[in-house]
């Protein structure tokens, strides 16, 4: 994130950044020291079966709720896709299963994934023999064993789709600036499958980069290169010292980390799985706030000259507000609803996502105006001419 | 759900050139469905309102597969659960008022840099003097054409499993990098695409290896440790194709030998 997102704030557009992919198979959240919540391969939605009790005040443990007092919602309501519906779908059926209450786990924060019915038809070598290291990983975390129990798992945020703008030979704006895998926006659209970080890795660096860079770098055969004394570069080099000693000098009251759980809770409250205007402009301005409030009493011992890496973070973390601003921008502009991006105010009477192609069919690439300026809009119109868009149905 | 009150003592040294000591922190009210990880984040937090340098460690995925945690709980590489990293090493693992000793990988190949922190860049140097295979790009062919046997597949993918976090090294009395090399090795040893550079591959990363880190006299505290399960068996294959590989030098010191390789 860090590399692009300075190469953002030196001209580089940054494309459709509200795209946000969340993952519906993580552990819960158990508490509020939890560093991460593990995201459990998608590959186990192949041979699980997600469910929640019926009754939403069932106590008893998932083994002893028979079959017919569970609610299999996604073989329900999508009778042909069933477990396998894409991310997105699957994410927010479980959320809404979980706000209506029928949550599971002490927090009732999560559903079941129940892999008996497999273990039943293939025997619990072959589950063992496909899933063996992820089953090892959940117990390890939940202190409970999936072969016996159902897994326990709820959304949570993976990935934003954005990334920085680049054309058809992966260069962005900036001439010269070439840009690969998970930081570019190119491939993954409004959605993201699996094995997608691995894929695009592939794809742009494999296959894409070496036959497009050559012509950008064959004219400038013999060109020396810029020396660290050129001006850019001290310009650069001044800009990140500036920024470590204005950290360093801040000597607030606040660490890096308590920022950066506020900011992720905004984010994920307002600007996550489904959004709305009033939410994002509320998050829009609580956040500049905590940016501002960053730069004013944030605490970052140590010093810059060896590893620190309070430091490092803190860096990071200014750079995240800003990408949570733009993330921000961006969904409020773009009303419609559509792969990633969830806006309550656009969805079917059935509650799925509502495109507006006629006015939103496009990527929005956004350039840098400073720090707390609203970053401006290009368009790049998406022209589809074989395979055009409908609504998707996994019913 | 219980909570743990526990007493670390933990390595700190400020720098390479810096002596290093223990200090002794109470980590109280811990929960014990927090990792070893988040048990420092939250000590660290508690430092960091004191107005004291938080402990550094490093971290990355906290999924244990990346190979950026780890250090010495205890006497033990990453402690004391079985094929566990710390970062997966959860706290129900340990009892209320146990003390616990936190130290960083000690090895000379691996310099510490400050407080749990690390220097492992020796086994780029290993990774780099042959950890790869010089394919050409463009097309590739469709991965099905080249047919590899189950029983190879799931020996590769066994030695791949390594995610060089360096606990063998740190668990070996000789300081050793043998099973990190020989899991490295035997991962492209094993299957078509690696037979071409098979033999410059193994005498190049061996020798490396050698540069930087001790001698293997057969211990075996590196595979009790690894995180991953890492067999010792692949150090055996290492040194055969150490041995063939010599051999071959006898005939032509650095060229391939395609007819072997295909055998």
């Amino acid at each position: 994130m860090t590399a692009a997102w300075r190469a953002h704030k030196k001209g580089a557009y940054f494309a459709n950044p509200c795209f946000t992919q969340i993952h519906p198979t993580c552990i819960p959240v158990s508490g509020d020291y939890q560093s991460k919540l593990t995201l459990m391969s998608e590959s186990l939605r192949n041979d699980g079966r997600i469910w929640v009790p019926k009754n939403p005040n069932d106590t008893r443990p998932p083994n002893q709720i028979p079959e017919e007092e569970r609610d299999y919602y996604l073989e329900r309501m999508y009778p042909s896709f069933a477990n396998l519906v894409p991310r997105d779908v699957a994410s927010r059926a479980a959320k809404r299963m979980v706000d209506a209450g029928y949550g599971v786990g002490p927090l009732k924060n999560g559903v079941y994934l129940d892999f008996k019915t497999a273990i039943e038809r293939l025997g619990r070598s072959v589950i063992e023999q496909r899933y063996g290291n992820l089953f090892d990983m959940y117990e390890n975390i939940a202190g409970e064993n999936p072969y016996e129990v159902p897994m326990r798992i709820y959304p949570a945020v993976h990935y934003t789709m954005g990334g920085l703008w680049v054309d058809y030979n992966l260069m962005s704006n900036l001439p010269g600036l070439f840009v690969l895998g998970e930081a570019n926006f190119s491939d993954h659209g409004a959605n993201r499958l699996g094995a997608s970080a691995l894929m695009q890795g592939l794809a742009d660096g494999y296959f894409i980069l070496p036959t497009t860079i050559a012509g950008d770098l064959a004219p400038q055969l013999n060109t020396p290169v810029p020396s660290t004394d050129s001006p850019a570069f001290r310009e650069a080099e001044e800009g990140v010292r500036e920024q470590i000693n204005r950290l360093l000098s801040i000597k607030g009251s606040r660490s890096v980390d308590s920022f950066h759980r506020e900011l992720g809770k905004l984010m994920w409250d307002y600007c996550g799985m489904a959004r709305n205007a009033e939410g994002l402009k509320h998050a829009r301005q609580r956040i500049a706030e905590l940016r501002e409030e960053f730069w004013k009493d944030v605490k970052v011992l140590g010093e810059g000259e060896s590893l620190n890496q309070s430091l490092e973070k803190a860096g990071r973390v200014a750079d995240f507000f800003e990408l949570a601003e733009l993330m921000c921008q961006d969904a409020l502009h773009r009303e419609e609803s559509c792969g990633g991006h969830f806006r309550e105010e656009y969805q079917t009477p059935d509650g799925e996502a509502q495109r507006d192609d006629e006015h939103f069919a496009y990527v929005a690439a956004w350039e840098y105006c400073g720090p707390g300026k609203d970053a401006k809009l290009h368009k790049e119109d998406l022209v589809f001419e074989y395979v055009h868009p409908t609504q998707r149905s996994y019913k | 759900m219980s909570t743990l009150n526990l007493t670390l003592k933990v390595w700190r040294q400020a720098g390479p050139n810096d002596p290093g000591r223990f200090e002794v922190y109470e980590a109280n009210g811990i929960n014990e469905d927090m990792s070893f990880l988040e048990m420092l984040d939250v000590v660290n937090e508690r430092l960091i309102a004191e107005n004291k340098e938080p402990i550094a460690f490093d971290h990355d995925c906290r999924e244990g597969i990346c190979g950026s945690c780890g250090m010495v709980i205890n006497g033990v590489p990453h402690g004391p659960k079985k094929l566990t990293t710390t970062c997966q090493l959860h706290m129900r693992n340990f009892k209320d008022g146990d003390t616990i000793v936190v130290e960083p990988w000690r090895a000379t190949a691996f310099p510490v840099i400050k407080d749990l922190v690390v220097d492992r860049s020796a086994f780029d140097k290993i990774i780099q003097a042959g950890g790869y295979i010089t394919a050409p790009t463009g097309a590739a062919r469709d991965a099905n054409s080249i047919l590899i046997p189950k029983q190879i597949a799931d020996q590769a993918f066994d030695a791949a499993a390594c995610i060089g976090c360096g606990a063998c090294v740190a668990a070996c009395p000789n300081g050793a990098a043998q099973l990190f090399t020989a899991a490295k090795i035997a991962h492209l040893n094993l299957l078509p695409q690696g037979q071409p550079e098979r033999w410059s591959r193994t005498v190049a990363m061996v020798d490396t290896m050698e540069e930087y880190f001790g001698s293997c006299t057969n211990y075996a505290e590196c595979e009790a440790v690894c995180p991953k399960g890492i067999s010792i068996e692949f150090i055996a294959k290492m040194n055969r194709d150490y041995l063939k590989a010599k051999f071959k030098d006898r005939r032509a010191v650095v060229k391939v030998d395609m007819t072997e390789a295909a055998g």
